[in-house]
């Protein structure tokens, strides 16, 4: 899935590199958090990990093999700043010393395949160790649902570029049909490895587990006399932060919201290379529209809105607000349900279930 | 580092191109590339031009024609996907030896085939012309975050380690007679994966419990800073004024 060269237009490619170096920038500060000062000898020895591991061939059948990607194994091995930055230099790493994916379209790369990946699969693995009972298992299923979910998810994100930039004279729903068909069956492959593996670690070493820093017994002193003394869980285990991303959600959301809208806006201002020889030739007399272009999204310019520009603009800030919209939805539903079982089990401690 | 571990991407030599400082010569390469992406693709002498401007830096640095074409197939699996593009693409159909062919696919396929194609050449060239430690020194001059070329370095030092870890127990499964034939063969090979995180994460533990016993405080001293002269970047710049150049004409022409 590296993007090579040419494959996204100019403008976007510079957007999703700013896009790549915010979230790059938000993930160094994070990574401090997560490792403090062994950050660069820890996460180097990890990208190293992810690197190697995606040489490890997965035989499927009569010849092929798969290997892992790996972004959501990071994310719930060493946390989700972390598991963005160990992606992102193996990125890097490939596309200036491999020729792998290609150096202008970095900043594709990195957000689909580092950024996406990781947060859609930490976001979810959270939210279902938060619904599924503690224990090994829901530790397992859980990443297995996150990796199955992440790959798609990238895909997608892919797909949403190209729309916006992509220099192929596809159309969108094609596209969309095949990355997310392919990639279905890539993140069954994804989510089979990424669990066992989990699974493995969670077995031999719960505690390097980031994402099972909840499961893991607080430690019990059993002195001579019978006295028991339970110690807290490690106190480096990272409490849930309330405060921290909320701030960065919102400045998420306006991020996006301004380049879905502004970058759209200056995109559309100058019709594609070909769109200008089809006008110009007369080509586009007999252009067939694709099925679905009665949505009101149709071609990324919203109906009855006159001004292209704006029109094109408004689209994308339309489609992040829906994105939004069905993500927040299925975050809400798990909250709530959460929030419910804890009300009914802990009735003592309204504060939880009032958050919401 | 001494000899042994140059990597095999890195072809040793004395050209002016191995001389150039490696900040020069990746903002010359991203610059290039940049220039490329943005010709527009009916200007197809102007790719031809841009190949002919590769191919004399790779006279310049006196690499063989052969070790370039050999490293160029990583793109085969793209050039795949270009082949596609014609039968899949929308738009006016052509017929070209009794296939109907969309005409805008043809020329989708021809504008990733070429601006990929020039850029995978591009780093290619770059990475036989620059050492990997050199290649690191210079994105820490170009204001890349140290921390981030930390990890970098960290997993360029250790990437042949790791590696190394992981064949030895492809070794150990099938010196006790494991064939991986499909699925079924999965959960062993996962737990490979995992036993390989393990100790890459308690390798990085040791790591740093060195580094801290010899004095490391969160910053790697730079020993060889690169610096380039105004001649050394005016040098290296060359490549990247022709190709805008090229570039411009292609918009002024088309």
């Amino acid at each position: 899935m590296h993007v090579p060269d040419g494959f996204i237009d100019a403008p976007v490619s510079v957007a999703t590199g700013a896009v790549a170096a915010a979230a790059v920038a938000v993930s160094l500060r994070g990574a401090r958090r997560e490792l403090d000062e062994r950050t660069a000898p820890l996460a180097g020895l990890v990208a190293a990990f992810i690197f190697a591991v995606q040489m490890l061939n997965f035989p499927v059948a009569a010849g092929t093999s798969g290997h892992l990607l790996g972004g959501a194994l990071a994310a719930i091995l060493v946390g989700p700043y972390t598991g963005v930055l160990c992606v992102s230099v193996v990125l890097i790493m490939q596309a200036v010393l491999f020729a792998d994916g290609g150096l202008t379209a970095l900043g594709v790369n990195i957000t689909n395949m580092a950024v996406v990946t990781v947060v859609v699969a930490y976001l979810l693995f959270r939210g279902l160790l938060r619904v599924l009972p503690k224990g090994r298992t829901s530790l397992t299923a859980a990443s297995f649902v996150a990796a199955l979910i992440s790959v798609p998810a990238a895909a997608l994100a892919f797909t949403g570029m190209y729309a916006l930039g992509g220099t192929a004279d596809v159309a969108i729903g094609k596209v969309a049909v095949a990355m997310g068909g392919v990639h279905v069956l890539i993140g069954i492959g994804e989510a089979a490895i990424t669990a066992a593996t989990v699974s493995a670690v969670a077995a031999v070493r719960p505690d390097l587990v980031h994402g099972a820093k909840g499961l893991v017994k607080p430690l019990e002193i059993r002195t001579a006399d019978g006295v028991t003394e339970v110690l807290p869980a490690s106190a480096s285990a990272p409490a849930a932060t309330p405060r921290k991303p909320r701030r960065l959600l919102i400045a998420g959301v306006l991020v996006s919201l301004v380049l879905a809208g502004g970058v759209s806006f200056y995109a559309s201002s100058n019709p594609d290379g070909l769109e200008k020889v089809a006008g110009d030739k007369g080509m586009d007399k007999n252009e067939k529209d694709h099925a679905a272009k009665d949505s009101p999204l149709a071609d990324y310019s919203t109906k009855d809105v006159g001004d292209e520009r704006l029109s094109g603009g408004l689209a994308g800030v339309i489609g992040v607000a829906a994105t939004l919209a069905v993500g927040s939805g299925v975050f809400v539903v798990v909250r709530r349900r959460k929030g419910a079982a804890e009300a009914a089990s802990v009735p003592q401690e309204p504060v939880a279930a009032g958050r919401d | 580092m001494g000899a042994g571990h140059s990597h095999k991407l890195y072809r040793h030599g004395h050209s002016p191109v191995h001389a150039l400082p490696p900040h020069c010569k990746l903002a010359a390469v991203f610059c290039f590339v940049l220039a490329v992406v943005a010709t527009p693709r009916e200007a197809m002498w102007a790719f031809g031009l841009y190949a002919l401007l590769l191919a004399g830096v790779a006279a310049l640095a006196r690499l063989s024609p052969g070790f370039l074409l050999r490293r160029l197939l990583i793109e085969v699996p793209f050039v795949a996907f270009a082949v596609l593009m014609p039968f899949v693409a929308e738009g006016e159909r052509i017929t070209v030896l009794g296939l109907s062919l969309s005409e805008s696919g043809l020329w989708s396929a021809w504008n990733i085939l070429a601006k990929g194609t020039l850029g995978v050449a591009a780093s290619v060239l770059l990475a036989a012309t620059t050492e990997l430690r050199s290649v690191l020194l210079g994105l820490q001059r170009l204001r890349m975050p140290p921390l981030l070329v930390q990890i970098a370095s960290f997993m360029i030092r250790y990437g042949d380690v790791i590696a190394d870890e992981m064949r030895r127990m492809r070794i150990a499964r099938e010196s006790r007679g494991f064939t991986a034939r499909g699925p079924a063969q999965w959960g062993v090979l996962a737990k490979s994966a995992g036993a390989l995180f393990i100790r890459s994460y308690e390798r990085g533990e040791r790591v740093h419990l060195a580094m801290v016993s010899r004095g490391y405080a969160g910053a790697m001293p730079v020993i060889d800073e690169a610096t380039a002269t105004r001649a050394q970047w005016s040098y290296a710049a060359a490549l990247p004024a022709t190709a805008l150049a090229v570039c411009l004409l292609g918009w002024t022409l088309v």
